[in-house]
């Protein structure tokens, strides 16, 4: 099957290629409604942004939006740029230093720039992930305990109905209290800031994980679990042969949904405890109140949906790739 | 009968309704089997014939009574007996090799090499005639296949009684035959015991040695068992024609028929409608269906 997929490869990009020259109108088609849907978003945008005043001016259209996204490009340029510099110049500092005297103990002092645009979608997702896969850590395994048993599911289902509902900007101060309170050292692996938001990232991605997980066991059909105990399998391979495959389908529909809170919380988390991602910068620009601020906040705005859709691709393919059920489709 | 190799001794069975009601769907259910005997249980839908099969597996437990394989009471499911199930009941992420080979792997892991193994599966999957597709995953392959694929497996666990639940019921008139073909011929270089539910007539006439009417539920119980005394190899299509043959047959068309308030007598054409017609046959009141039990009894 495999070597014929291969051998047809060039043949498949001819016709590819064929197609695209023969049925040009095909593509537009595929193309036409969403394309048309973001242009009369845009058009409306545009009409609509001057006439809203605010008091840091109109709001910004997409025109701005634009320029304030090149301005931010530019900006992170200047500081790569400044960063470069410094450490060049630091270089040669040290090695005249080295010149007049071998033995002088050499020290590399670290840039201390801002974090620029880009930076902080870094540590967002860094972030982001952090909190959520340990999240899909605690929550997989428990999920799949509860699934199984009955007592375990009616004992963790009522903390887990109302621990669900709970909005991130409560959690946060209770967390904030708690790390800045037992997590002291004198050199620190991680910032609190960071600490912080990625718990708080956990403790709201946990549910959905844990809901979806023992759903998918608890409705492991009754036919392989005949199968299982007339092969008399124990718990182990139990879970490991019959049930992990027959949740996976709901269990990554368990992860996504977390991840998809897990990246709503993160803003949130990262605007009050500081965490210098996407939220804070979102925060600085709206104290900051230039009058570019809006049109800076709303690039934000865009990214942030943008890096969560991507987010949401990567877990359907890790879906399709470690799933046996193919057959997934792209929603 | 006391030395007889499977023996299910006064089983009955209650269900619990979910309004906390019960629920009788067996009531005394009777049967001694020698080894190496086919046996199938025929009767209406419904009538717990599956139950029976369940208990003997050991997958549910009977309220009363029990089942003795080989002397010792069966009280959980285990390979011993192993099942074929309506709807094959393959794991659908591994390949029929691969199912096979789970169950041979979790049976024979302490006392068979890898390559040993290996061959067991192999062996077990050329029974059934299906080497030829033994690396393809269940929804690769048909209906019929996936169904000999689950045989392959059972036979895997060396069973001592091998039960069948209705394993041809969702396949089409061809493949069933074939798959018939096959069980006989696996019956006849194995030898194993083996139980099938089926609600086929002719299928429980072709392959059986006895066969076991069930009353219609509730408190559904053995009603009459027929020897089918036709030499064996059996060749369904010169079969069909032997007298002995018709004779089972119109049988049990006549206690399916008869006995639960079919007015005509079964024509051998009414036979091929057999299967919808007996699902719409009202079921008797209890009352009625004790005094006929007892008739038959005496």
């Amino acid at each position: 099957m495999n070597t014929q997929v291969m051998n047809d490869r060039p043949v498949l990009l001819d016709r590819l290629a064929l197609n695209l020259g023969s049925k040009p109108i095909a593509w537009l088609r595929a193309l036409a409604a969403p394309a048309s849907g973001i242009l009369l978003f845009l058009l409306i945008w545009h009409l609509a942004a001057p006439t809203v005043v605010t008091s840091l001016g109109t709001v910004p259209g997409p025109v701005q939006v634009y320029q304030q996204f090149r301005a931010l490009v530019a900006e992170h340029r200047a500081e790569r740029q400044k960063e470069k510099a410094f450490y060049l110049r630091q270089e040669k500092r040290n090695a005249i230093k080295l010149a007049k005297n071998p033995d002088t103990r050499i020290r590399i002092r670290k840039y201390t720039g801002n974090p620029t645009f880009f930076d902080q979608i870094v540590t967002s997702i860094y972030t982001v992930m952090a909190g959520f896969l340990l999240a899909s850590l605690i929550a997989i395994p428990i999920g799949i305990v509860a699934g199984l048993s009955k007592p375990v599911y009616a004992a963790i289902n009522p903390l887990v109905q109302i621990f669900k509902p709970v909005s991130p900007l409560a959690w946060l101060p209770i967390v904030t209290m708690i790390v800045s309170a037992s997590y002291v050292t004198d050199d620190p692996w991680f910032e609190k800031s960071f600490l912080n938001s990625a718990i708080t990232v956990l403790l709201c991605s946990l549910w959905p994980t844990i809901i979806s997980t023992a759903v998918g066991v608890t409705n492991v059909s009754k036919d392989l679990q005949n199968v299982s105990r007339v092969l008399r399998l124990n718990w182990w391979t139990h879970v490991r042969k019959i049930v992990l495959p027959s949740a996976i389908p709901m269990i990554f529909t368990g992860l996504r949904l977390s991840l998809g809170i897990a990246w709503m919380v993160l803003i949130a988390a990262e605007m009050l405890s500081q965490n210098p991602g996407l939220g804070k910068f979102v925060w600085d620009e709206f104290q900051n109140g230039s009058s570019n601020s809006l049109g800076r906040i709303m690039v934000a705005v865009i990214v942030i949906g943008l890096i969560g859709f991507l987010l949401d691709r990567i877990m359907l393919l890790l879906q399709r790739k470690v799933s046996w059920d193919k057959s997934v489709a792209l929603r | 009968m006391n030395n007889a190799h499977l023996i299910i001794s006064a089983v009955s069975m209650d269900f619990t309704n979910p309004d906390g009601s019960t629920f009788r769907a067996l009531q005394n259910v009777d049967l001694a089997v020698s080894k190496g005997e086919f046996i199938s249980i025929i009767g209406h839908s419904g009538c717990g014939k599956s139950t029976v099969l369940n208990i003997v597996a050991g997958l549910y437990q009977a309220t009363l009574g029990g089942v003795i394989l080989n002397g010792r009471e069966v009280s959980q499911p285990g390979p011993g007996r192993a099942m074929v199930f309506q709807n094959h009941s393959l794991l659908p992420w591994l390949t029929a090799y691969e199912n096979v080979e789970l169950a041979v792997r979790q049976l024979f892991k302490s006392h068979k090499s890898q390559a040993e193994m290996r061959d067991w599966v192999e062996h077990n999957l050329s029974l059934v005639h299906m080497t030829h597709a033994m690396h393809k995953r269940p929804d690769e392959i048909s209906g019929g296949m996936k169904q000999r694929v689950g045989i392959a497996r059972a036979l895997a666990m060396e069973p001592e009684v091998l039960l069948l639940d209705e394993p041809f019921g969702a396949l089409d008139a061809l493949t069933r035959a074939h798959l018939q073909d096959s069980l006989m011929e696996i019956q006849a270089s194995l030898g194993n015991t083996m139980m099938m539910v089926t609600h086929d007539v002719d299928e429980a006439v072709l392959l059986s040695d006895r066969i076991v009417m069930m009353t219609n539920g509730p408190a559904a119980s053995v009603g009459k068992i027929l020897q089918v005394a036709l030499p064996r190899p059996r060749e369904r299509v010169k079969i069909a024609e032997s007298p002995e043959y018709n004779h089972c047959r119109h049988q049990v068309l006549k206690f399916l028929y008869q006995r639960h308030g079919a007015t005509q007598e079964p024509t051998p054409a009414d036979a091929v409608a057999s299967d919808k017609a007996l699902s719409k046959v009202t079921p008797l009141n209890p009352d009625e269906k004790k005094t006929q039990v007892l008739n038959m009894a005496s």
